[in-house]
């Protein structure tokens, strides 16, 4: 197990992981309440509950390395330096978003950040994950790619092909596998006959392990080893993140469902990423209560100004923005 | 300076793709080709051959049989910089990865607002004639003109593969690159060194006054046949090559209807939902009060591509069917 490996973290470390988890929690419940009350259109997929695996992931890579991204992407957005008035921006089609409102929540990027992409195809994000990681080889410029999946992902032809291709290529990248027990609304074990989705790893000739996804440390470290293994020009591995989706698949609501109990729901939220590092972070001494809510104050007052920010921004116009962007133009 | 016959360079369409290929290579680091079978082997045509021993595994690289992963290597590349050449051993393989091609490598660019620029080329092989049978022998065109942000190119001769090529390699939007593999051992006149064709521009193969062919991929070749046995009856056909699907030269196809008010549109894929069902939508769009006749579409019969060569040389359109359907739309006098 990669926790063994564990290395003293620095308090800088420490106080990253927290603010990237409290990060993408307050954005994901401000976008949460925006879409149910109208003010962000269409389909939303909200990271609240599994932030721990994009901050614990995102903080072990440097800012050029690559991620690549599933429909639940506005947290390895976050993760990965996104900002909050782009995202807001472009969660209700604004021409200041990140797409110019083109992309929207299920399509939000920044190339610029080393985001390939959230995706609205599941599992489609991996192959492009592996092309980044075969640039990174090619160009031998010590940049590894990062890709970010579902337990879902893992039972479709593309993800089966990338992981593949990904190994007997031996490129520099990580699969970093959420697995939050549900296939958009059907139980792992439904449609799976293996608990473990690192199982898996092994088919395609890479290391794979399991670590507790509500535990931000665990998650980090390691990714810190996969991450210099494949920076060392060692090849593939992949990390499996126990963590789990407090809303439905998409939506803004979460309990009394039939595809899952409340109870189930409940026991997860326990052990609450967030609430689980800053009781140790206190504990430790390394963050106090008080620190806590300054930071989570600060945040929140930086998303408020965004939603502001977003919401005067102009909308895309159509005799315009419409047919931009299809094609590069020749330079 | 006018190129005489005697000076003139002779070589297969095969050939001139794979000659085009290490000039690409010798001249742009970033660009690199990916595929099944393209290393060690040079491909299930020879296209490839040579090119690992010059360029090495890591420039052409053999890919396991993976078309999603491979059209997404491509992306990825791209996306962060390089220039890939990627293949698609069989044009009917683009199913296989169509997700990756039309709602990855596609929209990449619209739905990221601009920001990606994706410099990669689909290198791909369609087209019947070579008792292939229904998986293996298919044009489809059709399905990856109606994705916009695609670029679709289809060259009928060796001069255009090599210059379209080029151009497609160059370009910063993903293209497919389509050879049609009964013309692999075709020839013609290639000049040596890199030149472009741009993308979007039909080239009139023919010029003529009674009707307009308008033949895709190797019906050109077929359709100046056609020409010739009807030149001789006092029909002067205009034959024109569109060379680029996507985007489509459609001013050059409506100054010809205009010119000659009949047009013929001939292809290899199904008739039915056809590039010939949009090429005569926008001639009746833009052009209607020209025409004389029906615009009239010469293509293979609604069924797959049969195996029997007695099946397959009548599904395939040729010279014979290409002159029956420019004479029916000379019959009709206006």
């Amino acid at each position: 197990m990669a926790t063994k490996e564990q290395t003293k973290i620095s308090k800088e470390v420490l106080f990253d992981l927290h603010r990237r988890m409290v990060r993408i929690r307050l954005l994901e419940e401000a976008a949460g309440q925006l879409a149910s009350e109208a003010r962000i259109p269409g389909f939303i997929h909200l990271y609240v509950g599994e932030e721990a695996v994009a901050a614990g992931g995102c903080v072990a890579l440097k800012d050029e390395d690559q991620i690549s991204s599933t429909h639940r992407g506005h947290g390895h957005l976050v993760a990965k330096g996104g900002e909050f008035k782009p995202m807001m921006a472009e969660f209700m089609g604004k021409a200041t978003g990140y797409c110019k409102g083109k992309g929207g929540s299920m399509h939000i990027s920044d190339l610029d950040l080393g985001m390939l992409g959230a995706n609205g195809i599941v599992g489609a994000g991996v192959p492009i994950a592996v092309g980044a990681a075969f640039a990174n080889k090619y160009k031998n410029n010590g940049l590894v790619t990062m890709a970010f999946f579902g337990d879902g992902s893992t039972n479709i032809g593309a993800f089966h092909e990338a992981a593949n291709m990904a190994c007997a290529l031996h490129l520099p990248i990580v699969f970093m596998c959420e697995n939050n027990e549900y296939a958009e609304y059907t139980a792992r074990e439904r449609v799976m006959a293996i608990t473990d989705v690192a199982d898996r790893a092994a088919a395609y000739g890479m290391p794979g392990v399991i670590v507790d996804g509500m535990d931000v440390v665990a998650v980090y470290e390691a990714a810190r080893v996969a991450v210099a293994r494949a920076r060392n020009g060692e090849g593939p591995s992949m990390i499996e993140c126990k963590t789990y989706r407090y809303y439905d698949h998409a939506g803004v609501s979460g309990l009394g469902r039939t595809y899952r109990s409340d109870e189930e729901v409940q026991e997860w939220m326990e052990r609450d990423p967030i609430k689980l590092f800053e009781a140790q972070l206190a504990k430790a001494k390394v963050m106090s209560e008080e620190e806590a809510k300054e930071i989570h104050a600060g945040i929140q007052a930086e998303i408020d100004e965004a939603i502001e920010f977003a919401e005067n921004s102009p909308l895309p116009d159509p005799e315009v923005d419409m047919l931009t962007d299809v094609y590069t133009e020749a330079s | 300076m006018a190129v005489t016959e005697t000076e003139q360079r002779i070589i297969r369409y095969n050939d001139a793709f794979n000659e085009t290929l290490a000039e690409l290579l010798r001249e742009d680091p970033d660009i690199f080709i990916a595929g099944e079978d393209v290393g060690r082997y040079g491909g299930v045509f020879q296209s490839f051959a040579g090119l690992n021993a010059e360029f090495g595994d890591e420039r052409v690289v053999d890919t396991p049989i993976a078309e999603q992963a491979i059209i997404g290597l491509g992306i990825g590349a791209a996306a962060v910089g390089l220039r890939p050449i990627v293949d698609l051993m069989f044009m009917d393989f683009v199913m296989v990865s169509m997700d990756q091609i039309a709602n990855q490598a596609a929209k990449m660019k619209y739905m990221f607002g601009g920001k990606a620029k994706l410099p990669l080329t689909i290198t791909t092989t369609g087209g019947a004639g070579l008792g292939a049978a229904a998986q293996h022998s298919q044009s489809l065109e059709a399905w990856l003109i109606h994705v916009p942000g695609l670029k679709v190119v289809y060259p009928s001769n060796p001069y255009d593969l090599k210059g379209l090529l080029v151009s497609c390699v160059r370009d910063d939007n993903p293209t497919i690159f389509t050879l049609h593999k009964a013309m692999l051992g075709s020839k013609g006149h290639v000049p040596e060194g890199l030149y472009e064709i741009p993308l979007g521009e039909a080239n009139i193969v023919r010029e003529g006054t009674d009707a307009t062919v308008v033949a895709i991929g190797k019906m050109v070749s077929e359709a100046e046949k056609a020409a010739a046995t009807l030149a001789e009856e006092g029909i002067e056909v205009e034959i024109i090559d569109p060379r680029t699907l996507l985007p489509f030269d459609m001013d050059t196809v409506i100054q010809s209807a205009k010119k000659t008010n009949r047009i013929v549109i001939v292809h290899e894929a199904v008739k039915n939902g056809g590039i010939g069902a949009e090429i005569s939508a926008q001639i009746q769009e833009q052009a209607f009060d020209y025409l004389d006749a029906p615009v009239t579409r010469v293509a293979a019969p609604f069924a797959p591509v049969p195996f029997s060569p007695a099946l397959e040389q009548s599904y395939v359109p040729n010279a014979e069917s290409i002159a029956k359907g420019v004479r029916d739309v000379l019959h009709r006098n206006i």
